[in-house]
Formats: C-alpha cells, structure tokens, sequence
C-alpha cells in the first residue's frame, strides 16, 4: 500500500490577541492558540483513519488543513507526494486538489438552500468545466435517493438525506480522499447507521481513503483502521483500532476509553476522570497531560515527550511501556 | 413499584395548527420511585423533551396537555394553576436542560440565581440561602465555592456550569428532577463526570431523576429503567438490561442494532431503513409498521398495538437486534 498523505511537523497557530488598542491601555502582550502542535502522521491508501479527540484537541484545524482550508504555520501537508502549500506547479497542486473532498458536520449548514440539489452536486465539476450532464442523477442513485430528486431544494429533505447530498457531492469530481468532519454527529442513531453504511459500501466500490474526524469512539471502532488520539493540538497516540482498542498505551487514550459510555455497561460505577482540558493559550509545560495524569513523573513536566514506537503503535509518552 | 414518586398516566400533549391537531406526545403512562433514574430514549422529534416539559409544566403554547394525569408524591399536578405550578417548580421538581450557558442568567453571578431559588422555595433569610448555595456548590465539586460564587456564568467552562445548573435544579431539594440531555453538550471526560455526580446525589437524597438522552450508552450506565418512544408513543419500557439485551419492541431491536458499540465485530451495522414519520403523517395503527421487518395487516390497522409486558406491540420479542 501506498501513503497518500504524509503530514510532518504540521504546527497551526492562530493569533488570539485583543485589538491593539486594549492591548496598548491594557498593557497586555499579544496571545497564540497553538491549535495544532508538531503532528506528524501517515494516511494510506483506501484506508480509514480517525482522528479521535475531545474538543479543542485541534482535530478540525488539521482537517482544515488536510483539504486546503488552512495554511500551516509550520511543517508541511504533502497528497501524494504534493505539497500543497510550498509547490509553485499550479497545475500540481490543482490536480492534487480535485482529489481531495470533504464532507461537515452540519447537513443544513453546508448546502445552498437557494440551490437546486443537481447544481449543489454538479458544482465540483461544473467549477472546472467538466461535463454535468446526468452526472448529479447518477450520483444520487449511488447514494440511496432517487434521481428525480435533483430538482429539489435541500430544504425538502430530512437530515439523513442531506447528508447523503453532501456524500454525493464529495464524490462528484472523483476523489481519492474525502476528509469528514463528525459526518454523523449532527444525525440520530438509527439515520448514522444508514450513512455509516452507506460510506463503508462507497470505499469499497471506490477504493477510497477518509480521514475520519470525529468525537464517538463506538464510530471510530466501527469505521477506523488506523486511529490518531489527539490532546491539545498534539497526537499523544496512534495505533491499529483493535491494537488501541484492546490495549490503550497512552494514559489520556486509557482515560478516554474509561470515560465513554459503554453500552453494556449496566450501572457501572466509573471513577470518573479529574480535570478538565487545560487553556490552550497557556499549555501545561512538558508533557500537556501531566495535570490530569496518575502516572506522571518530573521528567513529564519539563519534558515533552517524542513520539516513540512500542509494538505496532506510536505513543507520545515517557512513561509508557510495549 | 415501591413509593411511587410519578405517575404519568395516560398523557397526550397536542399541538393545534392550521393544517391540524399535531400530538408529540401520545397516550404515554409511566412512573418513577423514589431514588430511580428513568431514562427516556428515542430519535429527535419522539416526543420525550416534550413528555418531561409536560410534567414540569413548561410546554411552550399552543401545545398543551389534551388528556391524561400526572400525579407527584400522590398529588394530581397537571391541572394546577400557573401560580401553584411556579411553587411545584424548583420545590418539588429540578430541572436540568442540555445548554448550561442559556439555562443560567448570564447577567447575575451564580450566587445571586441560587440565593433566590433557596429563598423563594425554602424561606430562609438571605445569609441563610448563601451559606446553603455554598454548601451546595461544594456538593457538585466545584473547586472554591467560597471565592466562586460571586462569578459570572460566564467565567466557568462548559462542565463547571453545568455543575452550576445540577446544584440550581437540587439546591431545594426537590423529589424529582428532570434531566433533558445533561450530557449532550459536552466532552466525553466531562460527561463521565456529569453522569457520577447525577448518580451520587440521587442516591444519596432519594431524588427520583427522568434522564431525557438519546444516547443508549448514557442510558445503560446511568439509568435503573428505560422507557423508549417513538413518534410520540411508547415503544417500551422495563428494567435497562432487559430492554437492551432482549428488546421485546423491533424498534428498540433496530435501535441497538444500529448503535455501533453494540454491534461489534460487524462489518455493516443494522440499519432500520426509512426514518421517524413527522407529526403530521404518523401512520394507522403501529406507528413503526413502515420500518418494521415483522409488520402485517394487523399492524396497519387500527387499533394500534396495545402495552403487553412492557411493548407495545402485537409480536413482542419476535425481532432480534
């Protein structure tokens, strides 16, 4: 199998400060969001991999910059051997990009309500000048609605099917990869069953590879074969899903597993996790867990720990072991 | 059911609109013991916020209570007036809604918004009702009661307000509280924490809570019973490893079937297909005929299924997950 995304070093910073002149009465220094913190990490081919994290853990901003929405500040995001931010080919980077797609969060924010559902679907391809026609039937039919349903408005269908019009859209140019940002979070259990399906049937035929952001760890054991837990802007852990699932390494990954509900959970009495997430203006020094972790040391408060590889998993932590 | 705390019976709530009588909640019985957390499930549009708004006498007009009793503590409170309903509320029932930054005042610091509930319900001098928010705020764990609560609710994260709103919704020490989502709005972590503490001080005070969610994993760990609705009716209801393990109702057996923790192992999880029918187009007899696997004539004629050992439904038990 090949890489078809490589991240290295990939570092996102937002400036947060007041407007300059609060911050000349106020006598107040300028303020950073480190959003994404040196994540370096691969995707490969006809994969799923999810990027699990609470909120805040800067899993958007990455997809954000994986599709092209953001630049980084540092490190680099490279599709297919393409950077997309350094790489002065335009027709490079422009045929990199029509294989990139992406699906959000909101069905209802994300479809033109003055646009008819054909155009909304055609519009990947019409905006390069490709051929449309029949284009936004077919792909209805490929994902569960009817072909008549192309002259319709989004407002005339529920959530699930719109979320099923933004599938079709995302598939419209032919990608390879298709970034989804919590796709099912906006919808009820028995509809995310329904679209989760549908997105496990369309890799398969498609060979495609998602990036699966998302928050519902029963989703990512579902969909994921390859799983990135991130905490404050930094990937603590990644590993195989069943290899995580079964043996969590990184302390926040083992207390993420603990705190999510379990179905078969029936009156369990949890120990529930101490803290909270820290401010991202002012991370924690070293290691940004050791506030909320049982097994911290002093090194883990000086020192930031470096991904290191135990078993089949990368684990960002000193204290860890295989 | 030892020392009954609710008893919903019957219930319908309608809706009255120009294109007709539109009923989110429809003919629903339940009721809730003391010290027992009842967990509602069910899709959006089921009907279970407004089942909870009934019972603490928040439906929005024109929606309204059309038939049926709800009586607490033995008392009937479904025809009470408005003013004797606003001393029911916070007294004897607490509620909890999913937005803890809309459900506090953000103009009042906390202090200020628990002080008036204590007094208004307990009728204790002022120092008296702060020494007691205090008293509660350290009961919902928040670090520094003392210091904090002269804060804004602006000034605290998503999970310490919702702390705020738990200790506002017990600080009068009501029977029952209502919990519609708690949870929903919140990171994993914090829910856990959320969920324990709920938990804890209803065992520990007796309160009788209806947890309102529509997450099956919250429920499972949470509640002692489960009562699922569908379409503005009960689909089922009885002790929560029952009704998840073995559901009776097919919708509750399409509803685990298609929750992906409990279904591992699968490639494809299963899926009920079609969705909820809209208030306005519930169809005849069983509401879930449409998407049910096991559904004949019987099912799409009136009259609908009636409650038979906790399902309504004509085949009880027949569908698996």
């Amino acid at each position: 199998m090949s890489v078809i995304v490589r991240i290295t070093g990939l570092t996102r910073i937002f400036d947060v400060s007041k407007p300059w002149l609060n911050r000349l009465l106020e006598r107040r220094p300028k303020a950073f969001l480190k959003a994404v913190s040196d994540v370096s990490l691969e995707i490969e081919e006809r994969s799923v991999y999810a990027l699990v994290g609470e909120s805040g853990s800067g899993k958007s901003t990455i997809g954000n910059m994986v599709v092209g929405l953001l630049a980084p500040s540092e490190g680099s995001v490279e599709i297919n051997g393409v950077d997309l931010y350094r790489e002065k080919d335009e027709a490079k980077v422009d045929k990199v990009r029509s294989d990139i797609q992406m699906i959000f969060q909101s069905p209802y924010a994300s479809l033109n309500p003055r646009w008819k559902v054909r155009n909304i679907i055609a519009e990947p391809v019409a905006a390069r000048g490709g051929d449309t026609k029949g284009l936004a039937e077919k792909l209805l039919e490929q994902v569960g609605l009817s072909p008549a349903d192309a002259d319709k408005f989004p407002h005339e269908f529920s959530g699930g099917q719109r979320q099923r019009i933004c599938i079709a859209r995302a598939l419209a140019s032919n990608p390879k990869l298709i970034v989804c940002d919590e796709p099912t979070s906006a919808l009820d259990v028995s509809v995310q069953a329904q679209v989760l399906n549908l997105m496990s049937d369309l890799q398969e035929d498609l060979g495609l590879t998602y990036l699966f952001i998302t928050h519902d760890l029963t989703v990512v054991q579902h969909m994921a074969d390859t799983v990135g837990v991130l905490y404050l802007g930094r990937l603590v852990e990644e590993a195989p899903r069943d290899e995580l699932f079964e043996k969590p390494r990184h302390p926040y990954t083992q207390m993420l597993f603990e705190a999510a509900p379990r179905i078969d959970a029936f009156g369990r009495e949890v120990d529930p996790p101490k803290g909270e997430i820290p401010d991202p203006i002012n991370p924690p020094s070293g290691c940004a867990f050791h506030p909320r972790c049982p097994f911290a040391i002093d090194r883990c408060k000086t020192e930031r720990p470096e991904m290191r590889k135990l078993g089949k998993a990368r684990v960002a932590c000193h204290v860890a072991e295989a | 059911m030892t020392d009954t705390l609710l008893t919903v019976d019957d219930l319908c709530v309608e809706i009255p609109t120009r294109r007709g009588i539109l009923k989110p909640v429809d003919h629903v019985s339940l009721t809730i013991a003391r010290g027992e957390i009842l967990g509602v499930v069910g899709e959006s549009g089921a009907g279970k916020s407004m089942t909870g708004n009934a019972v603490i006498g928040l439906l929005d007009p024109p929606a309204h209570i059309s038939g049926g009793q709800i009586h607490l503590n033995g008392r009937r409170i479904d025809n009470l007036s408005r003013d004797k309903m606003r001393r029911v509320r916070g007294k004897e029932i607490g509620m909890v809604f999913q937005d803890p930054l809309t459900s506090l005042n953000p103009l009042l610091p906390i202090g200020d918004q628990l002080t008036e509930t204590i007094t208004e319900h307990l009728g204790v001098t002022q120092a008296e009702a702060r020494k007691r928010a205090i008293a509660a705020l350290e009961e919902v764990g928040i670090p520094a009661a003392k210091s904090r609560i002269d804060s804004y609710p602006h000034e605290f994260s998503g999970g310490m307000r919702q702390r705020v709103v738990i200790a506002l919704a017990l600080c009068a020490e009501p029977d029952l509280v209502i919990a519609d989502e708690p949870t929903t709005a919140l990171d994993v972590s914090v829910q856990a924490q959320i969920i324990s503490l709920l938990k804890r001080l209803c065992r520990e005070r007796g309160t009788g809570v209806m947890l309102v969610t529509h997450d099956m994993g919250v429920i499972a760990e949470a509640s002692d019973r489960v009562a699922v609705m569908y379409a503005g009716r009960l689909a089922e209801i009885g002790p929560v490893r029952q009704v998840l393990t073995e559901p009776q109702h097919p919708y509750t057996a399409g509803l685990m079937g298609s929750t992906p923790g409990a279904s591992l192992g699968r490639k494809r999880l299963n899926q009920i297909p079609g969705t909820m029918p809209g208030l306005s187009a519930v169809p005849d007899g069983c509401a879930y005929n449409p998407r049910c696997p096991r559904a004949e004539a019987k099912c799409r004629a009136e009259p609908r299924p009636p409650m038979t050992n906790g399902a309504a439904c004509w085949f009880p038990g027949e569908v698996k997950i």
